[in-house]
């Protein structure tokens, strides 16, 4: 495995280097991003643990205008009284508020599915988080590359 | 001809004439074929598209009093859904009293002012863009029919010289990206052919309803060139070569565009 | 009054589930983008749907800056009893407008 040893070398070197101060904050300020959407599921949650699965989120990977994305949830639930999902929440990484948009939903709803459309201010991951009627939580979470749209306008 | 080497000749001109019509395929595509499917999908469905909000806005503005008249467009058109139909498809159209072409809001506020005695609508106005849309929602379908006016052929003619023309900073010319370049990239973006149809449309990057005038500024933005007023000429006759160019494409105001 | 455009089946039969589908005219100022004096322009969304069929909520959305301009949402319910459904939008600025819309149930 000599391209990890070499990468690894690398890696020390830079971190030894003079612009190792610039590399370390490159990192932190991309975890500080993903720590902030961790810390927004874990206090919707109450802190209890969020399992993956159950929760599916349909959205294109790559989108035309991250101005209007549209996005489905569906949770994968009998929706009955015993047995239905309460809430579902979108939380995003990288817009300036963490927070897309938070539904209720009840037994008589049939379908555990919603549909809308959102911002994306850039390339990013958004988190779908289900609480169900026994308080268990679940999500799924997806990363959607968002880019500049073409010919934008002027001072015109 | 009754010979049968005549009766031959004529069969085999007439099947490599049907070979020369079915292999001159029609490659002109709507900017609706460059989408996302997402985007198609908002496009495709009458609640999914925010266009339609625009377009039930001048429903109720057609039923409107304006003006000293204190008539509305119903007034004297009727239903829109019967008297404008295939209007849009034809505009921009020869105004006898200005003697050049004019487009579609243009006529709109024409008839305000000249029928209603109203004061124009501004250009990129919610209710002139409303009326706009719901007026060429009419045409939906059908396809782009400029008239044959031999007087539009010289402002067509400007119109195309201008498509070719280089400019702005970056120099470069309509037909450069989207006649030499179409389905190409630019940057992530994928480059339409830049045909006319779906206007008034509702951009995703403007989040609203925009014009074709609105549209065509912002390709001049985006090689750093002046754009022309609202309303300029130049606009106009860029509009009616982008018709002509499109002849026979079908009709999809409200359009959906990134 | 702002514009809507709301999709509802003409008629359903009881027990089955439907989907209601609905978007208003609103520009969902976010708050976080300067106007043309460089100046943040406040926030102006909506902040909250709700559904209320007979009287009784069974959808509501809290909505943030991150939700598109004129929001559209669907979602599904069970077609109980012939009766009105009642779509709530409030926002920022006092915005508060209901369209009633009468689902027809059969069976």
């Amino acid at each position: 495995m000599t391209e990890l040893n070499a990468t690894t070398t690398r890696r020390r070197l830079l971190a030894s280097a003079v612009g190792a101060g610039a590399w370390v904050a490159l990192a932190d300020s991309t975890n500080a991003a993903t720590d902030d959407l961790t810390a927004a599921v874990s206090r919707f949650a109450g802190g209890a643990s969020v399992l993956k699965g159950r929760v599916k989120i349909d959205i294109a990977e790559l989108v035309d205008n991250g101005n209007v994305v549209p996005i489905t949830v569906s949770v994968d639930s009998p929706m009955t009284a015993a047995n239905h999902v309460r809430f579902i929440a979108v939380f995003n990484e990288k817009n300036p508020q963490r927070d897309v948009v938070r539904f209720s939903l009840s037994p008589s709803s049939g379908k555990a599915m919603v549909t809308t459309r959102i911002r994306l201010a850039t390339t990013q991951k958004l988190v779908a988080v289900a609480q169900l009627s026994d308080g268990s939580f679940f999500s799924h979470t997806v990363d959607v590359i968002v880019t500049l749209a073409a010919c934008l306008e002027g001072e015109g | 001809m009754r010979t049968l080497p005549g009766l031959i000749c004529l069969l085999a001109l007439a099947l490599v004439a049907n070979a020369q019509t079915t292999t001159r395929q029609d490659a002109r595509k709507s900017g609706f074929e460059f989408m996302g499917p997402s985007t198609q999908a908002m496009q495709k469905d009458d609640t999914l598209n925010p266009g339609m909000l625009s377009v039930k806005d001048g429903e109720a503005l057609w039923q409107k009093p304006a003006g000293q008249s204190s008539k509305a467009c119903a007034t004297c058109h009727a239903a829109a859904q019967s008297s404008m139909k295939g209007v849009a498809a034809r505009y921009p159209a020869f105004d006898d009293a200005l003697k050049r072409p004019i487009g579609l809001s243009q006529r709109i506020n024409q008839c305000r002012v000249q029928q209603q005695q109203a004061t124009p609508l501004r250009p990129e106005s919610a209710d002139l863009l409303a009326l706009e849309s719901f007026v060429a929602m009419q045409s939906r379908g059908l396809p782009i029919a400029p008239t044959a006016d031999p007087r539009l052929e010289p402002f067509r003619q400007a119109g195309g010289q201008r498509f070719m023309q280089r400019m702005g900073q970056l120099n470069l010319s309509c037909a450069q990206c989207h006649d030499a370049n179409a389905g190409g990239k630019l940057g992530s973006s994928v480059i339409p052919q830049a045909h006319p149809m779906g206007y008034p449309v509702y951009r995703l990057e403007w989040q609203a309803m925009g014009s074709l005038q609105r549209r065509l500024r912002n390709c001049m933005s985006g090689v750093r060139a002046e754009p022309y007023a609202y309303g300029a000429n130049e606009l106009i006759e860029l509009e009616l070569y982008l018709n002509v160019r499109a002849k026979g494409m079908l009709g999809e105001t409200p359009g959906v565009r990134p | 009054m702002a514009r809507t455009l709301i999709n509802i089946p003409p008629t359903a039969r009881r027990g089955e589930v439907i989907e209601i589908r609905v978007t208003i005219g609103h520009p969902m100022e976010t708050g976080f983008r300067p106007g043309d004096d460089g100046k943040i322009l406040p926030r102006n969304i909506i902040q909250r749907f709700s559904c209320r069929y007979n009287s009784e909520l069974i959808f509501s959305a809290e909505m943030f800056s991150a939700m598109a301009a004129n929001p559209y949402i669907s979602f599904f319910t069970t077609a109980q009893n012939t009766g009105t459904l009642a779509l709530t939008w409030e926002g920022d600025g006092g915005f508060t407008q209901t369209e009633n819309v009468t689902l027809t149930v059969t069976g």
